[in-house]
């Protein structure tokens, strides 16, 4: 088991290193850079720049430098310093900027994560149990509906709907007195009130996925022998049930924590925009318009890092849940 | 009448979206007390369908439309256990306890992901109320008695770390544990290979010889019905064709059907030039059931305008065999 | 339990069902497809939306950028079989006129139906004339006002006072197309990539293995959304649809090689197989005649389920600004106007794009899943 961990852990570093090469050309892919950008955006505006200044700036910001020596630098300074660079558009370290975002972020995926697994459990379970009842075919089709509406349209739906009929706005994680306090209970309760949207839109795919991934590999269970063998032992329905099919079933529904994080983080992206929440989403989109690279690239590292880490939590968890692959 | 347990008018059908399966439809016979009766019939025969009919367990969408299992098991009154809740606390009591289950499959019979210690000292313990260290004593007992060497580490195995022979012993002695009166073989040699096959083969006649333990032996491997049987009861599409003790249905086979099944099996005192002889035709879909004697359109004997228009019932003949043949009927007159 | 008369029909061979048992894989498929209602309704929707895309310039009462201003924001008309106008004279098929009165502190327009006003509508009308495919010059529309600019506002109007219906009925083209063109460039990838992968083993599998790998480990519209920034704002709108294609199926393919992979890794021992190469049969034969139609039939069905991903991943990106931009016409491009909370609390209908996403994507699963399930031999 422990090997199987640490094999585990030294494969995700090659992985990781060409995820964060691969940030890089992506990012350095549109033509120009900032600094061009920046220019445009001036010129937008009826404001002259200097060229001279423009390609003062430009060097400040290594631009004249080859590419794999830009990258050098920056995955170094991420590596031995924790430094991720400037972010020219906000003219502060990306790692400030970062963080709280990055957290909001997580916290989001997370409290949808619950969310979507206390409903898609039961809701599995029954489904599969009672194949063909109506309340089966009602959870089915809500699970297809919910696969269908694009996130994003659910969001809108959703702040339509409670601004016109409760008067609210949705919008946000927090309300205005609490956007920029510390962090207190307050903010926390506040907070909670806010969550609920956004858990709800980024919720109901992956709740409608999770439904059905648990109803077909529960009924794949429940038509094995051994379901029989222990109702041939006299076992009660239930606990024959919970204790064999479900529990045999959880295991791919474990392993879809490996899918269902990045779905969620990419979803979460699209959604926060809509919902203007401080997470990462909207700084992103920000940072890819205007170029401002270290951060866009910081981001979608750091994303794919989460992903990477929220893969192998569940392969682990898989390997401790299930004794064929622990004892691989 | 020292019945252990006896079948009457039994029909189980399935309600498919094709249509009706008659799986089981008109069985009847017995088992007497510690004695082996074999089941034998082809794919789709019903035979497994009689198996989980008696423990009142047919899975959906089936459903024992006719039909009584009287169960017998010390001499009292007799219980219809399909009158009973097949969820019900009734039948569960009996289930595991009093009539034991053996699947056809080792493999797949066990949990993936449970240890067999796991799930034998579950059952013993539902059962026999043991305290959880008695009821771990009583399971490595029993895997001692079914021939596991080292049993006692055995116990927190997982069921894919075994063989296949294994996995069947575990899951022979998870079936005896509690002592039952009535084991339900499913084809419990099927999967394994020859040698296997003997050993556990051995294994039955040692724990009905042991623990005095009536067996319904299913299977479609004459060898094996030889090997083990005192009663023989031949099925065809859900039906009895014949019934009676195995020596007179091996020597003196009445229904054609018994007589195909028995030509069909290679044997060494055959004159080697001889070919093997085949049952003629396919069994039939189980939705285009034939008119009339269910066998008359593979039958060698079958006389048209009678056979294929008047369904014969189970008759009994004075030595206590039955046969479903008209024709049968004539010749013994 | 594999016993028991109840045994997959499929199983007793011969004596059941003749004309099954000697009907090819293809027709048994098709047998059981058909009795698969739902699937098989949702087969004819998916048909149907796709001749629409093919015939949106006909079927669209307008094209797709005529705008009229001073219908902005107005609200979408009921369809009339029957009624009277004001001098009670008798239409059929018709729709109201609009009374409009400007706010002039809001600056906005309000819009009440005009019970009195009749526009009529006829079949085969005169409209704007347009290029069929962008060849058949031609003027005729399928429906719409009989007298041409009319309003008529089936789903609403938009900020510029274009007709929603019109513009919906032309991002089908764009939304649809997407999807299929995605997902071939998907399946011939995948083929490709898997097939050598499965078939060849050894290194070449092991570096296609590690580049699927490493492709699902970043987060998919990040991933997309870096790339599809990098295309430039002033280049065809044709070149981005193309763009934007191929960067959906970066991901798409990945699924299609594993499949792909996984068959011929089993079908390589199996005995068919086997058989057929000591009948002698070369590779090539082997490959096409003897594995890929034995997984061809599940591999239409994951593909199916592939295309409204893709929809879905087109409507997300263009609905964020980096995807398709007008003057391209498509479900996100139209969906983007509902961006502001503002306006759509104006003009709710504004959404009614997204019920065609819905449609599209509700049928395009539905099929694949029957598909699936029509495929694969051992289901239930």
């Amino acid at each position: 088991m422990l090997t199987y961990i640490l094999r585990r852990i030294l494969f995700m570093v090659p992985i990781t290193l060409a995820i964060s090469l691969v940030t890089f050309i992506i990012i350095q892919l549109p033509p120009g850079d900032f600094v061009t950008a920046l220019s445009a955006q001036m010129s937008e505006n009826n404001e002259q720049i200097d060229p001279a200044t423009l390609e003062a700036l430009r060097q400040r910001y290594g631009f004249d430098q080859p590419m794999i020596v830009q990258y050098w630098k920056w995955i170094t300074n991420i590596v031995l310093y924790g430094d991720f660079g400037q972010s020219f558009e906000w003219n502060r370290p990306v790692s400030d900027l970062i963080w709280e975002r990055l957290g909001l972020t997580l916290v989001v995926s997370f409290a949808t994560l619950i969310f979507v697994w206390v409903l898609a459990f039961p809701i599995g379970i029954y489904s599969a149990v009672r194949q063909y009842s109506w309340g089966d075919y009602i959870a089915t089709f809500f699970g297809f509906i919910g696969l269908a509406v694009p996130n994003f349209l659910l969001a809108l739906v959703l702040m339509y709907f409670t601004s016109r009929y409760m008067g609210a706005n949705v919008g946000g994680l927090f309300s205005a007195d609490y956007v920029n306090a510390d962090w207190s209970w307050g903010r926390i309760v506040d907070l909670m009130n806010h969550l609920w949207v956004p858990v709800i839109v980024l919720g109901t795919g992956g709740t409608a996925a999770l439904i059905r991934v648990m109803r077909a590999n529960l009924l794949d269970e429940l038509q094995k022998p051994y379901v029989e063998m222990a109702r041939a032992r006299g076992l009660s329905e239930t606990w024959l049930l919970l204790k064999y099919p479900v529990r045999v079933a959880l295991n791919p529904f474990i392993s879809t924590l490996g899918w269902i994080l990045p779905t969620l983080v990419s979803g979460a992206v699209v959604t926060a925009i809509v919902l203007s929440l401080p997470t990462s989403g909207p700084l992103l989109l920000n940072a890819l318009f205007a170029q401002d690279m270290y951060l866009a690239g910081s981001f979608i590292l750091l994303l794919s890092i989460l992903t990477l880490i929220g893969t192998l939590i569940s392969d682990l968890l898989l390997a401790w849940l299930d004794p064929r692959i622990r004892y691989d | 009448m020292n019945d252990l347990i006896k079948v009457e008018g039994l029909r189980t059908h399935f309600f498919t979206d094709e249509g009706v399966v008659k799986a089981v439809d008109g069985v009847e016979f017995s088992i007497p007390m510690g004695k082996t009766v074999c089941v034998v019939g082809e794919s789709g025969s019903g035979k497994s369908m009689t198996g989980r009919s008696i423990l009142n367990m047919i899975p959906y969408p089936g459903r024992v439309l006719e039909g009584a299992v009287h169960w017998r098991p010390n001499g009292a009154a007799p219980i219809d256990l399909l009158s009973l809740d097949p969820k019900g606390r009734a039948i569960r009591a009996i289930r595991g306890k009093d009539i034991a289950l053996i699947s056809q499959e080792p493999m797949a019979a066990l949990s993936p992901v449970h240890t067999i210690g796991n799930q034998m000292v579950e059952t013993i313990r539902m059962h026999l109320g043991l305290s959880k260290s008695e009821a771990r004593q009583r399971a490595v007992e029993m895997l001692d008695k079914v021939g596991i060497p080292r049993p006692a580490d055995r116990l927190d195995s997982y069921a894919f770390e075994l063989s296949g022979g294994m996995r069947q012993r575990v899951c022979i002695a998870l079936a005896v544990a509690c002592e039952p009166k009535l084991l339900i073989a499913d084809e419990p040699t099927t999967a394994l290979d020859v040698t296997t096959q003997a050993n556990i083969l051995d294994l039955f006649r040692q724990l009905r010889d042991d623990m005095g333990v009536s067996i319904l032996f299913i299977t479609h491997d004459l060898g094996v019905v030889a090997e083990i049987a005192d009663e023989v009861v031949v099925m065809y599409l859900g039906q009895v064709v014949e019934q009676g003790p195995v020596r007179q249905i091996f020597h003196d086979p009445l229904h054609p059907y018994t007589r195909a099944l028995l030509g069909s099996v290679p044997r060494l005192s055959r004159n080697r030039k001889e070919r093997l002889a085949t049952i003629h035709g396919m069994v039939p879909s189980p939705f285009e059931r034939p008119s009339g004697c269910l066998f008359h359109p593979r039958c060698d004997v079958a006389e048209s305008g009678l056979c294929d228009r008047v369904m014969p019932a189970l008759t009994r003949t004075p030595t206590g065999r039955a046969v479903r043949c008209v024709k049968a009927e004539a010749s013994h007159e | 339990m594999t016993e028991a008369a109840i045994d997959r029909p499929g199983d007793a061979p011969a004596g059941e069902k003749k004309s099954v048992a000697v009907s090819g894989q293809w027709r048994l498929i098709w047998l059981r497809f058909r009795r698969h209602k739902l699937a098989f309704w949702s087969g004819v929707i998916v048909i149907a939306i796709y001749l629409v895309a093919a015939f949106s310039d006909f079927l669209a009462p307008t094209t797709a950028n005529h705008y009229a201003a001073q219908y902005t924001y107005a609200p979408p008309q009921r369809v009339k079989l029957f009624g009277q106008d004001a001098q009670g004279q008798r239409h059929l098929f018709y729709v109201n006129d609009y009374v409009v009165t400007v706010d002039s502190i809001a600056l906005t327009r309000n819009f009440e139906v005009d019970e009195s006003a009749v526009i009529g509508l006829g079949f085969f009308v005169k409209g704007e004339p347009y290029r069929l495919w962008g060849l058949v010059p031609m003027e005729r529309r399928l429906f719409g006002p009989k007298e041409a600019g009319q309003p008529f506002y089936l789903f609403g109007a938009d900020r510029l006072g274009r007709d929603v219906f019109s513009r919906t009925v032309h991002g089908t083209r764009v939304s649809m197309s997407i999807g299929l063109i995605g997902v071939a460039i998907s399946l011939a990838l995948g083929i490709l990539l898997g097939g050598i992968s499965g078939l060849l083993g050894g290194w070449v599998d092991e570096v296609i293995q590690r580049t699927i790998e490493f492709l699902k480990a970043i987060p998919t519209i990040p991933l997309w959304m870096g790339l599809a920034a990098a295309i430039p704002l002033n280049i065809q709108p044709l070149i981005v649809y193309f763009w934007i294609t191929v960067i959906l199926s970066l991901i798409g393919w990945t699924d299609i090689a594993r499949i792909v992979r996984g068959r011929f890794l089993a079908l390589k021992t199996e005995d068919f197989v086997t058989a057929a190469r000591l009948d002698g049969c070369g590779q090539q034969r082997i490959i096409w005649r003897h594995m890929v139609p034995s997984f061809m039939s599940h591999l239409i069905a994951s593909t199916t389920l592939a295309i409204p991903a893709m929809i879905l991943a087109e409507t997300a990106l263009s609905f964020l600004g980096i995807g398709l931009r007008p003057p391209v016409v498509s479900w996100g491009v139209l969906l983007k106007e509902s961006q502001s909370i503002l306006a759509v609390s104006n003009a709710p209908w504004l959404f009614l794009p997204g019920l065609a996403v819905i449609i599209a994507v509700l049928s395009l699963n539905f099929l694949g899943d029957g598909l699936r399930d029509a495929a694969d031999p051992y289901g239930r």
